[in-house]
């Protein structure tokens, strides 16, 4: 491009530019700066010295964190937790979205739906305190299970029943909200399909097992795949809110670590290891997630 | 056509329509219990009576709420963090989305410009990096500490930019004859077009913003600076008194049972209000990110 050319294309483009700076500017500060101040996983990180200053001990952090007795369960409940999340949630929300498939009146769709999406839209700091009253000792749930008789559980004491809380009230928050795609995925199957199957004498259960199911395959399969690059993603808000020294066994997690040994016990570099531990097998499994879901059901980013 | 019903249809009609208003009541169920304590006397909901309907009637612990100084401030604080947080959102996002929706034709530099965001989408430095930076910064006990470091949506803007993608490339070159410019035809030719996505993504944005509470417990380190749902952690997740500058006395009497749940009906309150329009505009948003692409 000639010189002439040149600013003549900046004559007409230069607000495009202009318009990009406010986001390149928090893109800068608050993305990228945390990147490069990761650096401090690599080092004693002294507060007074800064992210440039502080003594550089290699892989000290890493060599450290690796053999904390901790550290193995911090993985197991990590996955443990997400895993079970993201199949439970899945599978309700898509036996859920057949099920209100099944039924014709918009109207009470309509309500049921309304009803299912509101905790999503809460946030955790609100639903745990709601669960914290309903679960305590003296909470609903104790005196309607003493009412029958039955002996109440430890919802939230009991190392071996919290994981179970965990999943049941994440399902709870984001059933609603997870079953929309689907939802979605069933106004594209062609009507025409079932009443065929009707009129071919197929019952209810055939026509969900042949028809709806297979139509709505290809956004399970998409699904599926995204998830992927979410599974060491167990909930940092949910946990924090839910759990107690108490059930640390089975639900202390990466990110709950991480805040308690940085931001609670101020040590940032360990932290910061396990932050960049995370991440970047974070960036590794959703890269391959944006693969896989390219691969099987032709999805793109932008 | 489908002949006159049979039985077994009418059966799993009955079947679906029961499961359905059961999963509905166990969802909401917890709400209204909540509801029901808020409403009633203290002794029966700390001795644990109260089940979905009040005993002892009385709006005693609202007024309780309402009054209370401590309370007042950090709504108020929620409520400038989410007008000022979504309003710069919102601003940052639609500046941004407009000119990567160009072609690199139109706007040279526009796919580095993707990676640089794409990447900072996937990867981050980390919670403790960023709470360094924002610290570094000297934002900590500053209402920008709770706008500031999440301006930037990358997922939204990407949301936003697809939108715009799909404006009908003849309306923009009517609006180039007639001698716009880009800052014309965002205002006038996009904007109006995308007022669905707009609505949807500053609701998403408020919400986001009046549920927060992660950052205003790490980056305000007195109590008087909490906003609403930090402070409501306070009360009744963690009685972390330790931390607190607040008085332990006026904390304690607001963490009787049925307070709480008045603090906790009064926080979701706004929610409430705009629930019928974040429902209507919930599918568009969702579609807009799933769909696409």
């Amino acid at each position: 491009m000639s010189k002439s050319r040149l600013s003549a294309y900046f004559y007409r483009t230069w607000p495009l530019y202009f318009m990009v700076i406010p986001a390149l500017v928090l893109l800068i500060i608050f993305n990228y700066g945390p990147m490069y101040g990761v650096i401090i996983a690599f080092q004693n990180y002294n507060p007074g010295l800064g992210f440039t200053g502080s003594p550089w001990v290699g892989l000290k952090n890493f060599n450290f964190l690796f053999h904390l007795p901790q550290f193995k369960l911090l993985i197991r409940n990590t996955l443990v937790i997400a895993v079970s999340k993201i199949l439970s949630l899945q599978l309700c929300a898509i036996a859920l979205a057949l099920i209100l498939n099944e039924v014709r009146s918009f109207l009470f769709k309509r309500v049921i739906n309304t009803i299912l999406y509101l905790p999503y839209f809460l946030s955790w700091v609100v639903l745990g305190g709601i669960l914290l009253d309903m679960l305590s000792a003296n909470g609903l749930i104790g005196q309607l299970l003493k009412q029958y008789n039955i002996n109440s559980f430890i919802f939230l004491g009991d190392a071996k029943v919290f994981p179970v809380t965990v999943v049941v009230t994440h399902i709870w928050k984001d059933v609603g909200f997870a079953v929309i795609v689907y939802l979605a995925a069933l106004t594209g199957i062609d009507p025409a399909l079932q009443e065929a199957a009707a009129v071919d004498g197929a019952n209810r259960w055939q026509r969900i097992w042949h028809i709806t199911l297979p139509g709505i395959l290809p956004t399970i399969i998409l699904i599926a795949c995204l998830n992927l690059g979410s599974v060491l993603d167990a909930g940092f808000d949910q946990l924090i809110n839910l759990y107690n020294p108490s059930v640390y066994a089975t639900g202390d997690i990466l990110d709950t670590y991480v805040y308690r040994a940085g931001l609670i016990s101020a040590k940032y570099s360990l932290a910061a290891a396990v932050g960049l531990f995370k991440s970047t097998i974070g960036l590794f499994l959703i890269l391959t997630s944006y693969w896989l879901a390219n691969k099987f059901a032709g999805f793109r980013v932008f | 056509m489908i002949s006159e019903k049979k039985w077994t249809d009418r059966l799993f009609d009955l079947f679906t329509y029961v499961l359905l208003i059961f999963l509905a009541l166990m969802c909401i169920a917890p709400f209204l219990h909540i509801l029901a304590v808020s409403l009633s006397a203290t002794a029966p909901s700390m001795g644990g009576f109260v089940k979905f309907w009040p005993i002892g009637f009385n709006l005693e612990n609202y007024r309780k709420i309402l009054g209370a100084p401590a309370f007042q401030s950090s709504f108020l604080i929620s409520l400038e963090r989410t007008l000022l947080g979504t309003s710069i959102n919102m601003l940052v996002l639609i500046l941004a989305a407009y000119p990567l929706s160009k072609t690199s034709q139109e706007f040279k530099g526009r796919n580095v410009f993707m990676w640089v965001f794409l990447f900072a989408m996937l990867f981050n430095g980390g919670l403790i990096p960023t709470f360094l930076v924002v610290r570094g910064l000297g934002l900590m006990d500053t209402i920008w500490a709770l706008v500031l470091p999440g301006a930037l949506q990358i997922f939204s803007l990407f949301l936003m930019m697809n939108f715009f993608r799909d404006v009908p490339k003849e309306l923009e070159e009517a609006a180039v004859i007639d001698g716009a410019n880009h800052w014309q035809i965002l205002y006038n030719v996009y904007l109006p077009i995308s007022l669905p996505a707009l609505a949807t993504l500053t609701l998403f944005a408020a919400v986001g913003h009046w549920n927060a509470w992660f950052d205003g417990a790490i980056y305000m380190t007195r109590a008087e600076n909490y906003p609403l749902q930090t402070f409501l952690r306070t009360v009744v997740v963690q009685l972390d008194l330790s931390r607190l500058m607040v008085d332990p006395n006026a904390l304690a009497q607001l963490s009787n049972r049925s307070l709480k749940a008045a603090q906790i009906f009064v926080t979701i309150f706004p929610i409430l209000l705009v629930y019928p329009f974040l429902q209507r505009y919930f599918i568009t948003g969702i579609k807009l990110g799933a769909i696409k692409g």
